[in-house]
């Protein structure tokens, strides 16, 4: 099949690459005679061997994103949680979006970072799924292997310079040799994974780990489980702006998986800090 | 087949000059030859039944199995050569998830049925090709409810009430058309296809064989499965209970 460029254009320099040379990212026109006109964007660069490379990709940066999703093990099982809000840049553009799902039998996954991504990583993730269920020998995925293979997911695709932009967590309890086995573990858009019994995306990284560092124990009721999931969605609620207090819970038990109906939190604006914020603070403004 | 040995058998490509494809036709004769498959359209699923011939005592049970789930709501079930039927049952299932791909929900049992029928076929039109050995029944349930199709090595599809395959289908199939269908449950149905399947046995003749019966029903959520350890167990002690009555008599 016959083809030729009929055009081209740049964009500002980006960043810069290995051996002094400037990235761009450039546009590209091909013209196929049967298929019509395919646009595809691509970085040129002069990699540090002097070879020239060009990486293509999709999709540079994310459009419709959600924030935090907390997790942690507790006596019977995990607990999962997080708002129902999507953002359009920094624009609360969704208010109901489901960011916490089943996989399989044995486990949930939340995810925060792009929605058009994790829609996608749930495709896979059914896809994985049929395939179990089609073999019908009573064997089936557990948290641990899937959470294995999200790994390889996000670790491949950012290794082609088009991650998934999410950071995922992974949640379940299967019974294994030793009983019931929980599970609980993350991975995020560059393939860095580890298994916590606590874990926490986004802003939630920051402001809810610390709450719950201080104050999870293993052997947590289910409330008491929920009433500290709460305080966590309660202080993000209050200080990350993408937040909304729109929240779902979920839990996996032998039992299944729950997820709840949405439900808000009663908040107090009435601080004094809240209402003057620049009060006592250090700073010319 | 008076013809053999009058030339015209060589090439799936080659008609003879009655108008007969013989490389089909011996296709069809290795299936012929298999152990007995049979399907049934109950009034709230399918059964499908495979009187699985265990050629060797040494081997595992529940090896070689002739029954492949394709889908979550359909299943395949294979007479004639089973590596054939792999090959068949692995392009069903590609077809089935790239359906879901494009489509977003599940492929119905027609267009599957429809597709694995072409791809049978298109082994029948090329030289270098050998038609499958082998012949299948589909059976699926979706939002038309459940649907019994079987599929023959000329690539011909048609549906059915009950269709059956192999050594023992003339008797089998006597034995479905005995069936009240529209009446019957899948969970009548699993005694009614174990009791046919032990009933064309001939155990003179063959050595061993394994039951192996799948369904897809209300029962099992709609979703296509093997039948479940107790309820195996309770057709297959049905079906020797018939067995040894009739023998009775």
């Amino acid at each position: 099949m016959g083809s030729h460029a009929a055009g081209g254009s740049q964009a500002p320099p980006t960043a810069t690459a290995g051996g002094g040379e400037t990235q761009r990212t450039h546009v590209a026109f091909i013209f196929y005679p049967s298929i019509g006109i395919v646009v595809f964007a691509f970085d040129k660069f002069i990699n540090s061997h002097g070879l020239l490379m060009l990486l293509f990709h999709t999709n540079r940066y994310p459009y419709v994103t959600g924030t935090s999703v907390i997790a942690l093990k507790y006596k019977d099982g995990v607990i999962m949680a997080c708002d129902t809000g999507a953002s359009y840049g920094s624009t609360l553009r969704y208010k109901s979006v489901e960011r916490i799902k089943a996989v399989g039998k044995h486990s949930l996954i939340g995810a925060s970072g792009e929605f058009s991504d994790f829609q996608e990583i749930l495709r896979y993730l059914d896809e994985l799924t049929l395939s179990d269920h089609m073999w019908d020998d009573g064997n089936s995925l557990g948290p641990k292997e899937i959470h294995s293979y999200l790994t390889r997911v996000m670790y491949n695709r950012r290794n082609k310079f088009d991650p998934l932009w999410n950071s995922l967590v992974l949640g379940g309890v299967k019974k294994g040799p030793k009983g019931d086995e929980k599970y609980l573990g993350m991975v995020n858009m560059i393939g860095t994974h580890f298994e916590e019994n606590h874990v926490a995306t986004g802003f939630g990284n920051h402001l809810a780990i610390p709450i719950l560092r201080a104050e999870w124990r293993e052997d947590m009721s289910f409330e008491e489980a929920v009433k500290l999931v709460e305080k966590c969605l309660l202080v993000l609620l209050y200080r990350d702006r993408s937040s909304i207090n729109k929240f779902q819970i979920a839990k996996i038990t032998t039992e299944g998986s729950t997820i709840y109906p949405p439900y808000s939190l009663k908040t107090y604006w009435g601080f004094s800090h809240f209402e003057n914020p620049a009060q006592g603070a250090v700073g010319s403004w | 087949m008076s013809s053999i040995g009058t030339g015209y058998d060589l090439s799936v490509t080659t008609f003879s000059p009655d108008g007969r494809v013989f490389q089909v036709e011996y296709a069809t004769k290795a299936v012929d030859n298999s152990g007995t498959v049979v399907g049934i359209k109950c009034k709230d699923g399918i059964v499908l039944g495979v009187e699985k011939l265990v050629t060797s005592k040494m081997m595992l049970e529940g090896s070689n199995r002739r029954i492949h789930s394709v889908h979550r709501h359909s299943g395949l079930a294979v007479a004639g050569l089973a590596a054939d039927g792999r090959q068949i049952v692995s392009r069903a299932k590609s077809e089935a998830a790239s359906y879901e791909k494009v489509y977003g929900e599940a492929i119905s049992v027609k267009e599957l049925a429809d597709r694995v029928a072409s791809y049978v076929h298109l082994c029948t039109l090329y030289w270098w090709l050998r038609p499958f050995g082998c012949g299948v029944i589909l059976g699926g349930y979706d939002r038309d409810g459940p649907q019994l199709y079987m599929i023959e090595p000329s690539g011909v599809s048609y549906k059915y009430f009950g269709a059956a395959l192999g050594k023992g289908r003339q008797a089998a199939k006597t034995e479905i058309e005995k069936l009240k269908l529209s009446e019957l449950t899948c969970r009548e149905g699993i005694v009614e296809v174990a009791k046919i399947i032990y009933g064309v046995h001939d155990e003179a003749k063959d050595k061993a064989f394994e039951l192996e019966l799948s369904w897809v029903c209300d029962e099992s959520n709609r979703q296509h499965q093997k039948v479940p350890n107790d309820l195996l167990e309770q057709a297959k002690a049905a079906a020797q209970a018939a067995l040894e009555e009739m023998d009775a008599d």
